[in-house]
């Protein structure tokens, strides 16, 4: 088991080395220079020199490479060019909201995708599944912008249940403004979460411990919620970990509309603003994480399930 | 028993059977797939429409008054039938014009001049006021400038759905070339190309649409098309390298090995129609999600440009305009996007169906 995790460990190298590569050439040799942009209007050489020299950019491309490498290994990415904020500061205090939107989303998500899919499976090709079926289809063929448009307007702005936007600052506690995110989350993710999850226990439903388990009298709700229900669960969790870093970036939307100050759209900002640093160190960083839950998600396939074999 | 003689005759007149014509019948066997392909039918005969510009050519024009409801609906009633603007302009007097103090050469005296020479504004010079008719409501409704949502919605259809079709073959194109060569040359080029694709799939896919549109400072519709097309190959590209690592050891590519049949005539003569099925279903599918991922970014402001309109433009209008209560450009804008990437979804199920049924779960 520890050789195979430093084995995995030193194989995430090369594909990191490729992911700062790429990020690398987009941002230094693609994108031109950035002098002219943070000049601005009224420049005049001086001071694109200096700030030429200030950010490298003078420097030979394979010496801007080091810096970069660097800046990746210490996680200091120096500062934001339009706030002036260490970019490992924003990162930090970013991820937190992000976190209590994503968690409660991913938790209630599973939960609620797994107790729909084990209920369909068990009566599938009756009405009950063919209906349910029919509407996540409808439910995933809306785009997520009209749900979060609707919703909010709605369950907001008419009915005043929820804030309309904003997130806790001083003390205030964060849930009232997360509930309202949280919900329109989960309805477009569950859907999807369904569907796959459903598949996963057809197909453990087909297997011939299923068949010995009931010849041995066990109750159906026994067969059901311990033997298939264990053995889906393998790629369950595979498939909510590996989706974790990616949910990162992916509920952005959410917190464009809502105003919360996560990752999702720190990244969005920096675009629009053109903030280099703040968008270099989140794509390198999230693709970090997402490696490491690659990883995560193969030790824990292989810990739930000891037939697979570790190669 | 002649009976027989003569319809094995009519089988042997008609021929082998194309996997196209196979596919074709098992699909009008299948009739939600033919009703989804109807629709996407509809949809792209619009679509080209527009594009020939036949239709919706005059989404710009003003026809009706802002905001004009739906024509069930009724007209506002604070609407005024006809709109009285003015474009006449008085100097005002006892001010400075900062124009003639500083000695500046007024930016918009060009366009003044010709609005001088304007025939219309010379004719209305006698009276000062120009009318213009609008009308108070119209089909669908209309949009804070009076222009007709359903001509607005047709042509961010276009936009919209052409991105998504030539992204997908672009990705489409990419992707097979590289499962191709990964799957089918093996030894370092597939090391290689597996790397660059454990590399691009390591970034979530929006991050790295979101960081290569910040790089690409010209806003434009090639470049929507060059960013999705670039970044979306993979899921195509992990498909097709196992179809080739599947097929290179098949009896058949040995007998063109036999035969002298060079490695790129193995690929991309035997091989790949073969594994046309499975390029054909996945190209459907990425129409869809790129048509999602194109709405995404023009929401946002990352994809066309301000004088494109796109599904994802039209929609980044409606939160504001639902809270002033006008619905109908999202409701509109929602409902087309909704019935197209349904019927996009079922076709490419049944399309899926009918060309490989052994896939079907």
């Amino acid at each position: 088991m520890a050789a195979y995790f430093f084995q995995r460990l030193l194989q995430m190298i090369p594909t990191l080395f490729g992911v700062i590569l790429l990020v690398f050439l987009l941002f230094n040799w693609v994108g031109g220079d950035p002098a002219y942009v943070l000049a601005g209007k009224f420049s005049n050489p001086e001071d694109i020199a200096n700030i030429r020299r200030q950010l490298g950019l003078d420097q030979p491309l394979y010496i801007q490479f080091g810096i970069f490498l660097r800046q990746v290994l210490t996680f200091d990415y120096g500062l934001s060019w339009s706030t002036q904020e260490p970019v490992s500061h924003i990162f930090l205090t970013r991820l937190g909201p992000s976190i209590a939107l994503l968690l409660p989303m991913l938790i209630l998500e599973t939960l609620i995708g797994i107790a729909i899919a084990l209920a369909v499976a068990y009566v599938r090709d009756s009405w009950i599944d063919r209906a349910l079926t029919l509407t996540t289809t409808a439910a995933m063929s809306i785009s997520l912008l009209i749900y979060i448009i609707v919703g909010q307007y709605f369950f907001a702005f008419v009915l005043g249940w929820f804030p309309v936007q904003g997130w806790a600052n001083h003390g205030q506690s964060w849930v009232r403004y997360a509930v309202l995110p949280i919900l329109l989350g989960l309805a477009v993710s569950i859907a999807p979460a369904i569907r796959l999850y459903r598949t996963f226990i057809l197909e453990e439903m087909g297997q011939d411990y299923v068949r010995t388990a009931r010849a041995k009298g066990l109750s159906e709700m026994r067969v059901m919620l311990v033997h298939v229900l264990r053995n889906a669960s393998i790629p369950i969790i595979t498939n909510v970990l590996s989706s974790l870093p990616g949910l990162l970036i992916g509920a952005f939307l959410l917190e464009r509309f809502f105003s919360i100050p996560g990752i999702g759209r720190e990244v969005i900002m920096a675009v629009e603003r053109s903030d280099f640093p703040v968008i270099k160190a989140i794509t390198v960083s999230v693709a970090m994480a997402t490696m490491v839950f690659n990883l995560l998600a193969d030790l824990a396939y292989q810990w739930v399930d000891p037939r697979v074999k570790l190669s | 028993m002649s009976e027989r003689i003569v319809s094995f005759a009519k089988a042997r007149q008609a021929g082998p059977k194309s996997l196209a014509s196979i596919a074709w019948a098992r699909l009008c066997r299948n009739p939600l797939g033919l009703c989804s392909l109807g629709v996407v039918v509809v949809f792209l005969i619009t679509i080209l429409a527009s594009a020939l510009g036949l239709i919706a050519q005059d989404w710009d024009t003003q026809y009706a008054v802002s905001f004009a409801p739906p024509c069930w609906m009724g007209a506002k009633l604070e609407a005024i039938p006809d709109e009285v603007i003015s474009v006449t302009s008085q100097p005002r007097s006892g001010m400075l014009d900062p124009i003639e103090m500083y000695g500046l050469k007024d930016p918009l005296q060009p366009v003044l001049d010709q609005l001088k020479d304007n025939p219309l504004q010379n004719a209305s010079r006698g009276a000062p006021l120009l009318i213009l008719e609008r009308s108070p409501t119209l089909f669908l409704g209309a949009d804070k400038w009076g222009r007709s949502v359903a001509l607005k919605v047709i042509k961010g259809a276009e936009t919209s759905v052409l991105v998504g079709i030539a992204s997908a073959l672009l990705a489409t194109v990419i992707g097979t070339l590289l499962g191709a060569f990964a799957g089918y040359l093996g030894s370092w080029v597939d090391a290689f190309i597996e790397w660059l694709y454990g590399v691009f799939t390591a970034i979530p896919y929006l991050l790295l649409v979101f960081a290569i549109a910040a790089v690409l400072q010209q806003k434009g519709v090639f470049t929507i098309i060059l960013i999705l097309g670039l970044t979306g190959w993979t899921g195509v590209y992990r498909l097709i390298r196992a179809e080739y690592l599947k097929h290179k050891v098949r009896e058949y590519v040995q007998a063109a090995q036999a035969i002298g049949a060079s490695d790129a005539r193995r690929m991309f003569v035997h091989i790949l129609p073969n594994v046309s099925h499975v390029i054909l279903v996945q190209l459907s599918q990425q129409v869809v999600n790129f048509i999602k991922a194109e709405v995404i970014l023009s929401f946002l402001g990352f994809g066309v440009p301000v004088d494109v309109v796109s599904w994802g433009s039209i929609l980044n209008e409606t939160p504001n305009e639902l809270i002033l209560g006008y619905s109908w450009q999202l409701m509109t804008c929602g409902l087309a996007m909704a019935i197209l990437v349904t019927a996009f979804a079922m076709f490419t199920d049944a399309l899926r169906d009918a060309l490989d049924p052994r896939l079907k779960s």
